[in-house]
């Protein structure tokens, strides 16, 4: 799960770790309200959309004045902004932060990832800030520090100074450096993230370290113990039809082809997406119905599915293990009757009560095309598709 | 043969009072698995499905020998759990939850080092040596005995390629899921080498998915230690970049998180790579005598 940076920004203050003085704002008029309140004679507004890339996007300005603040945030409120992570539509931006703007010295780059290769976290730092890392990693490899945390420790003093060494950011700033690092890692620890990034991390003033971005996303299986994490989910940031989806306890994400796929479990959901590309189709959408799947669950799946306009026809691929194959007939007689569903639908059943519910389908008198296998479910479902385009 | 679980293996089931964990401890029974125990805290000294219930995995080990367990609690306290076994000195570790907090799934990674337990999961369908030991929640009747070690991270693809082992006439040894999330008990290559020691298995099926290095890092190691076939199958050619395919690990962050490139490597190693999934089961069949 994703949060706004002015969001993680509270956040990382709660932990000791310098930001901007700021504000959130929905209009321009509060937006220059803003600005008077926080003082200074320069600010900086930057639009809150969970995508990266704002900056060279246009979603990020610096005015010196309360009428430009105003002009400004006008401006960014109520614009699509897109960026190379938008897509083409972009996101609506709904908020500004308006934060005084800073006189930078010096940039840094510090970040915390769950490193799935050590099985442990790893703290990311470098003396080139204010560029995305993966191009620093890829231009000057060297320039990147890592340092992994051993769990049973926590991040200890002489590993950030060894950090704070190697990106030379030495003499007076290294212990505020060290602190920061510190708060910085607690943080990501309690709330338990799965990603964070402080980008720039800037030395202000020649003296002064402050947090002047934030990126962080959570760990969507430990949000049970942080409400006040869960309460930071902005669902107008997500696709609508996923966050349906996760309603209804399915794991629907949205792709670009034209086949609607319904499958349990992970893996095979995959596999079924690529063998549907090897028969020379597009799959429409990742869909997985976990375990235990009930009637109305397999019939919500096929709600989901074709409420994607581009799916013109679809296959449901069942391998049921704890699932039952007479349950999800009955869904599927109750999808194609109340429905009206007009597209072909392929469905492959294999494992428990396999026949039961083949004999569902069968005796429903409903159309549909029966797969005895994988293979042959892609293969009707490619076809079924051609048929439907003819 | 078979590695890991076989008919001998004396198993517990902790949670096993809830009703997930009753329906597969009876399913489990059904093909002989030996369930000795079950651990709930708080209802120790109860009876469930005709087996003892203890409150703790140290109480249920010093009365049964259990030492294998199948952890069929909450996400939320699977890692304790995991740990409580760990403690007790049980051998396979078996965990179904799906949701288990990564940085939990850390603190066990670090609790483990320098214990010998083998933790299978989480998210996992669990291990299975046909007719003989099953832990888990994978469909037991569609698999046989034979000579294809299969080791996968999703439970459904497991079965897929069983169900195409089986038209084809081919059983397992033993066939487990390490589970779907970033963060595994155990890896591939710890897989591999149980496969590589068990004179049963001839063949040995590895089905990764995109996200992670593992994959590549057991076609590395087959290479110079495997002394049998490795066919791989790696899901999710078509899954785009960014994205969470269902498993929580399966996400594409870099060029090497690829399914091609996984593939691709995989296969300069000396793997046979499988890369439509409805041929896994013809290209077993043509690697082995």
């Amino acid at each position: 799960m994703n949060i706004h940076e002015y969001q993680a920004k509270a956040l990382l203050r709660q932990f000791g770790v310098p930001v901007p003085e700021g504000r959130v704002v929905h209009s321009d008029a509060h937006a220059a309200a803003a600005a008077e309140e926080i003082g200074g004679d320069r600010w900086v507004l930057k639009a809150q959309i969970h995508a990266g890339g704002r900056g060279k996007a246009g979603g990020v300005k610096v005015v010196d004045s309360i009428e430009q603040v105003q002009i400004a945030a006008d401006e960014l409120i109520g614009t699509h902004l897109v960026t190379p992570q938008t897509g083409p539509a972009g996101r609506l931006v709904q908020r500004v932060l308006v934060e005084q703007a800073q006189n930078i010295t010096q940039e840094y780059y510090l970040g915390l990832v769950v490193n799935r290769d050590a099985q442990r976290i790893t703290l990311i730092a470098s003396s080139e800030g204010g560029m995305e890392i993966e191009e620093v990693a890829r231009k000057t490899p060297q320039k990147v520090i890592r340092e992994t945390i051993d769990p049973a420790v926590g991040l200890l003093d002489f590993q950030c100074r060894k950090v704070a060494a190697r990106i030379g950011c030495v003499g007076k700033p290294m212990n505020a450096l060290v602190r920061l690092m510190k708060g910085f890692y607690r943080c990501f620890r309690d709330k338990d993230c799965l990603m964070a990034e402080i980008n720039p991390l800037a030395l202000v003033n020649g003296t002064e370290l402050m947090a002047l971005d934030a990126k962080m996303s959570f760990d969507g299986n430990a949000l049970y113990r942080h409400p006040e994490i869960a309460d930071l989910r902005d669902f107008e940031e997500e696709d609508p039809r996923e966050v349906e989806a996760s309603g209804h306890g399915l794991n629907y994400i949205a792709l670009s082809g034209n086949v609607g796929c319904i499958v349990n479990g992970a893996g095979l959901a995959m596999a079924t997406m690529d063998a549907i590309t090897l028969h020379g189709g597009q799959p429409a959408n990742f869909l997985d119905v976990g375990g235990g799947a009930s009637p109305e669950k397999i019939a919500n799946a096929f709600r989901i599915v074709l409420e994607d306009s581009q799916v013109k026809a679809i296959l449901l691929n069942i391998f049921a293990g704890i699932n039952r194959c007479d349950w999800v007939a009955e869904g599927i007689v109750q999808a194609i009757r109340d429905q009206h569903i007009q597209v072909p639908v392929v469905v492959r059943l294999a494992g428990t009560n396999v026949e039961a519910g083949r004999r569902i389908l069968a005796e429903s008198g409903l159309n549909y095309i029966e797969a005895q296998n994988l293979d042959d479910g892609a293969a009707k479902a490619v076809q079924a598709l051609q048929g439907a385009e003819a | 043969m078979s590695i890991l679980v076989n008919r001998d293996s004396k198993v517990l089931i902790q949670g096993i009072t809830g009703q997930h964990a009753t329906f597969h401890a009876q399913e489990a029974m059904k093909i002989g698995t030996q369930i000795v125990a079950g651990v709930t805290p708080g209802k120790g000294g109860r009876t469930h499905l005709g087996l003892p219930v203890f409150h703790t995995v140290e109480q249920a080990v010093e009365a049964t020998g259990a030492e294998v367990s199948g952890i069929f609690v909450p996400p939320a306290f699977a890692a304790d759990a995991i740990m409580e076994a760990i403690d007790a000195g049980i051998r396979v570790i078996v965990v179904i939850a799906d949701g288990v907090p990564v940085q939990d799934m850390m603190r066990v990674k670090r609790y483990l080092i320098g214990r010998d337990s083998i933790i299978i999961g989480p998210n996992t369908a669990g291990i299975i040596t046909p007719e003989a030991c099953k832990v888990g929640i994978m469909p037991a009747h569609i698999y046989r005995p034979g000579p294809v070690g299969v080791v996968s991270r999703s439970g459904t693809l497991n079965y897929e390629a069983v169900e195409q082992m089986n038209a084809l006439g081919l059983g397992q040894s033993t066939a487990l899921s390490i589970g779907g999330d970033p963060i595994n008990g155990c890896d591939f290559i710890t897989i591999l080498k149980a496969f590589e020691e068990d004179p049963q298995t001839e063949a040995v099926l590895l089905i990764g998915e995109i996200g992670g290095a593992q994959e590549v890092e057991a076609a590395a190691w087959a290479k110079d230690h495997l002394s049998k076939p490795l066919v791989a199958y790696i899901a999710g050619v078509s899954a785009p970049p960014g994205r969470r395919m269902g498993h929580a690990g399966a996400i594409v962050s870099g060029e090497a998180d690829t399914a091609k490139a996984k593939m691709a490597r995989m296969q300069a190693l000396g793997a046979q790579v499988v890369e439509n999934p409805a041929e896994i089961g013809a290209t077993l069949r043509a690697v082995l005598p």
